[in-house]
This record gives structure tokens, sequence and C-alpha cells, in this order.
């Protein structure tokens, strides 16, 4: 393959951006402090499972509860008139202009005791404490990433012809089996990519968690953050075992999707 | 018209460019300052914009970045070739910059406001001769309580901290220094210094305690306790200071057992390049009325000679911005530890906190 010259930019950027910063985390993951080859690192980024797992199971749990939500909003979407779907999407994007921290603060300010919420849950005689615990950390997951989840399921649906949804009630399809013999198959690639966009950062992010979580939610990205400026073979090693993580999750995620569109 | 409109934009862009050229080559020359976030008078209300003061007054222009810990600082000095002509260590970072010969001794004859630093700021421990730094600001840790949430308690030691009466509502440093250094002296070591048998007593200690614990917070403790949400935090007393400002039911008291005193200092790194520049903010973030004026911006004690006679009343009377002399003497300062026995306490806090 010969390198055309436009492309050289490009591929500065991955070596210096993507490629350098990958191998310099492989080469503190694989040695000690004073440079030697070592799998101590290893070692004790897995006296982190507990964390790992938790994390992982976070991350799982907040995907799945964005792909349930997200997409009836995403098939709904896609079967409006044009301007209002421009609307929908404009909507759905607002809230994504304003800061993330923001956006944290004001779950922080909704959920704590006295805040609306629980004033409310009070005068209907529910006391109980909103945050500080694990449902708080998902809640929070689910708010900040289930745009990332409609617009690509959306995006996907709506390229989806609708003569070939009315050709499947010509021929005697009902609305169940519509969506799961056309709609659902067709969606895949949305599906995919949602997933994709909501599972990496949930699995890698510690704000949520340090906002909206109590003393038992620590991420795997706090750990990261913690260790990595005491010992950088550690952080590294713990950084690498998470890319490997995320890694098989997409490898095995596309696998599925593959065969899908084979068997459709 | 076309013509008579292009004609104009291209005088106003030559203009504007001729104006930004001159602003940028009024400078006689730059300095790259690092310092903590928010840790300098910026002008809000009527207090001085101390940064853009000492451009105007010295014409030199000032390159302001910061950081989060002293880890940060250090591992940028450390592994980069970044290079930086003011820094502000603490304490314990001081002494590790000396012993990794990073930073240079500084030439107080050129810094002549050093002379108004307090002796008692010239002889600590970890710069014993006085020759690597200029005190900038100083403070010591303390309690917060809030007084609706106590019942009939009158917190006055770290032991409320472990008291089951304020269960779930009691909170703790999410740093592994600050948090440890409170369960070191819950079992009787001064965190001085300390070794990895230390620590494990220490995580004992604090292992106690996070069944009691509402969270681990740094900056959320400001929401957490002016809001009413917990009872009693640790943190640094000029903050408490402020706080208490925000809600009247708050108190801040000094732990009877002592806290400690933090000193952030004001160095040159070796590699340097405008030493000159460097003594000259130096000197001038020493001058009285610059330091009472960063003083109260952060509200942590200034170590300037009548720094604290210029700032506002409720300051310098209030004893957690100026802790007392006869408490003092119950406070320690950080001193530099090995680098694999922070590294395990690091890990002791992470495990913990798991």
């Amino acid at each position: 393959m010969r390198l055309k010259k436009p492309s050289i930019p490009y591929i500065a950027w991955m070596v210096i951006f993507t490629i350098i910063p990958t191998v310099m985390i492989f080469f503190y993951a694989f040695t000690d402090k004073n440079g030697s080859f070592s799998l101590e690192a290893f070692a004790k980024a897995f006296g982190y499972t507990n964390v790992f797992l938790q994390s992982l199971w976070i991350a799982f749990i907040s995907t799945v509860i964005c792909l349930v939500l997200a997409y009836p909003v995403g098939f709904f979407m896609s079967r409006q008139k044009k301007s209002v779907q421009n609307v929908l999407t404009m909507l759905f994007m607002i809230p994504m202009w304003m800061n993330f921290l923001l956006r944290i603060y004001a779950w922080v300010t909704l959920l704590q005791n006295g805040g609306p919420i629980d004033t409310m849950l009070s005068l209907l005689g529910i006391h109980t404490t909103l945050i500080g615990n694990q449902g708080a950390v998902i809640l929070g997951m689910v708010y900040e990433y289930l745009p990332f989840m409609i617009l690509p399921l959306y995006t996907v649906m709506s390229k989806i012809d609708v003569r070939l949804i009315e050709a499947a009630e010509d021929l005697g399809c009902n609305k169940l089996s519509v969506m799961r013999k056309v709609v659902f198959p067709l969606s895949i690639p949305g599906i995919i990519s949602g997933i994709t966009m909501v599972f990496v950062p949930t699995a890698s992010t510690f704000l949520v968690s340090q906002y909206l979580g109590g003393t038992n939610d620590l991420m795997i990205g706090d750990v990261i953050d913690k260790i990595f400026w005491s010992d950088h073979n550690t952080g590294s090693a713990i950084a690498l075992v998470l890319m490997v993580a995320i890694l098989l999750f997409l490898i095995i995620l596309n696998l599925f999707g593959d065969e899908e569109a084979i068997a459709a | 018209m076309k013509k008579f409109l292009s004609v104009l934009l291209a005088v106003v862009i030559c203009a504007a460019s001729c104006a930004v050229f001159t602003s940028c080559g009024g400078y006689e020359g730059e300095i790259n300052v690092y310092n903590w976030g928010d840790y300098v008078s910026d002008g809000s209300g009527d207090a001085i914009d101390t940064i853009a003061k000492f451009e105007e007054e010295y014409n030199i222009k000032v390159n302001y970045t910061t950081y989060e810990t002293n880890e940060e600082l250090y591992s940028i000095l450390s592994s980069s070739n970044t290079q930086y002509d003011v820094i502000f260590p603490s304490d314990y970072m001081v002494e590790k910059l000396i012993k990794e010969n990073l930073l240079q001794k500084l030439d107080y004859k050129k810094i002549p406001n050093s002379k108004k630093i307090l002796p008692k700021f010239k002889k600590m421990g970890y710069d014993p001769k006085f020759e690597y730094t200029v005190p900038y600001s100083w403070n010591v840790t303390g309690l917060v309580y809030n007084k609706t949430m106590v019942g009939s308690h009158k917190p006055d030691s770290w032991e409320y901290l472990w008291n089951d009466d304020f269960k779930g509502k009691i909170l703790q440093f999410n740093n592994s220094r600050d948090a440890y250094a409170i369960g070191m002296q819950m079992c009787g070591i001064i965190p001085e210094t300390y070794t990895k048998e230390d620590i494990d007593e220490a995580t004992k200690m604090l292992k106690k305690q996070k069944s009691l614990l509402k969270k681990y917070v740094m900056d959320q403790v400001f929401n957490e306790m002016e809001n009413n949400q917990s009872a009693i935090a640790p943190y640094y007393a000029g903050d408490i200071f402020t706080m208490m400002l925000n809600n009247e039911d708050l108190v801040g008291v000094l732990p009877k057992e002592g806290s400690n005193l933090f000193v952030d200092n004001m160095c040159i790194p070796k590699n340097a390049k405008n030493v000159e520049g460097a003594q000259k903010f130096i000197d001038f973030m020493t001058r009285p009325d610059i330091s009472a004026a960063n003083s109260e911006y952060i509200t942590y004690a200034s170590p300037v000679e009548g720094a604290k006679e210029l700032s506002y009343k409720e300051l310098r009377e209030s004893e957690l911005v100026y802790p007392p002399e006869s408490y003092l003497e119950k406070c320690y300062t950080f001193r530099d530890v090995d680098a694999d026995v922070y590294s395990y306490m690091q890990e002791q806090f992470v495990k913990l906190m798991s």
C-alpha cells in the first residue's frame, strides 16, 4: 500500500496521539519503577478485581437501561415528519451542550436530602435517602449517556425504507412481527454503535460515582486516577486491563452483529 | 459602496492587528507561573487582580497555569521538559524537590520583601536554613460541624469523626495524606513522618470509620456542609471559615489534639529561564498589601509581617484563619516520606475505599 501525501497529517496525528501513548502505557505496565521487565504491576492491578467487576457491572446495567429506554424513542422519532424529527433531535441534543459536571451538580441538588424529589416523597410519607448509593450512580450514568444511545438508533432507523414495513404488513405481518422481523434486524448497526458509545465511557468514568455515589461506589477510573500519580506502573497496568476488557467486549459485540447481518 | 466597505474593513483589520502586536510586544519579558487552582486574588468583586497588577507595574507578562495536587506538580517537573519560573509547592513537596535537585537557591537580596516573612516560617523543617523558599500562605486542618445535627455533643476532637451518633452523616478527606494524618493521630502517631507499620495501624482505624461515613470528599464538602447534608467533616480551617459565612449553623473548631500546619511556598525551579522576573514576582507577592489581598481571597493566613493587620476584621480575628500561637505548638508539618511509603499509603487508601 502506498501512502498518499494528503494522509500524512492524519498518520502523524495517529502516531503522536494514539500509538505513542499506547506504547508508553504498555511499557509502563510491563516494567517496574526501575524500568526493567516485571509483571508485578499486573499482580497489583488484580488486587482491584472487585472494583473492576463493579465498574463493568454498573456500565452493563446502565447500557441495558439506556437501550431499553432509547429503542422505542428512536423508533418513534424516526417515524415522524422531518420537521418534527429535527425538533426532537434538538431537544435531545441541547442538554449535552451543557457542561457534564454542571448536569451532575444538578442531580446532586435534585436528589439530596431536603431537595425537591426528597421533599415530594416525604409529603407522600416516603422517607428514604436517594443519593449516595449505586442506584443514584446508575441514574446519573443513564441520564448522561442516554442521548448517545438514542442518536445512533434514530439515525439507523430513519434510514429504514417505509415501504419495507408496508410490504411486511401487506404480506400479513402483525405489528409485533414487523418489529421483530423487519425493524430489529435492520437496526442492529445502530444498537451496536449505541452500546459501544454508552458502555465504553460508563465503564471508565468516575465523576458520576464521585458525586452521586457513597463510600462503596468506587469506579476503576477513580483507582487509576489515584494510583497513577504515585505508581505509574500499576496505574498503566490497570488501564491496560480495562482496555483489553473493553476490546474483548467490542469484539464479541461485533461478532454477534455480523452473524445477524448475514442471517438477515 | 462595496469597494468603500472593503477598504474600511481592511483598515479595521490592520488597526486591530497593530493593536494586538503592540500589546504583546509592549512587555519587557515574560514569566511562567505554575500555581494551585483558584489560589490567587482574581479581581472578583472589589478585590485586587494581583496578577494583572503585577503585569502592569513591572511590564512583565505572566503565563499563568494551575495544578490540583502536589503530586501533579512533581510529575510535571520531574518527567517533562516544561519550564516554569515560579511554582508553589507545599512543605513536604519542597523537601522532595530540594532532595532531587529540582529547585535553585534563592538570592534573597533580590527579593527584599522576604525580610518581612515572619521568623517562624524561616526555620521550617523542610527548608531549615531558609535557602529555597518564600512562604506564600499557611493554615491548619480543622473540624466543621452543624450544630443542629449533633444533638448535645460539642465536637472538639478528631474522635468525633468516629462517633456512632453521627452514623451516615460523617465525611472524610478523599485524599490519602490528609485522611491518614487524622487516622494516625487517632492511633497516637504524630504523622510528620511515618513508616509502613504506622500506615497499617491507621488503615485499621480508618476501616473502623468507613461504616460510619457518608462519603470521602474534597471540594464537595462545601455543598455537603453548607446545605445541611452532613453533620461533621474535617477540612482546611480557612475553608471552614468560608463555609461558616454561608451557613450560620456551622461551627468550626480546631481539634484539641492538634492538627496539620501546612505552608505553601514560592520557589524557583532549577531550569527557570527568567530568574530575574521570577524574583520580581515573588517579591511582589510578598508585599504586605498584595499578600493581604491574596489571603483574603483564599482565606488562608499570610506569613508576611503586616499583612494580617491589613486584612478585614473577621478574617484577621478568626482562629480558623489565624490559629493562636498556643495552638500551633500542638501542630505538625508533613515531611517528605519515601516514594515507596507514599505509594503504599495510596494503595492502602484505594483498597480501603473499594
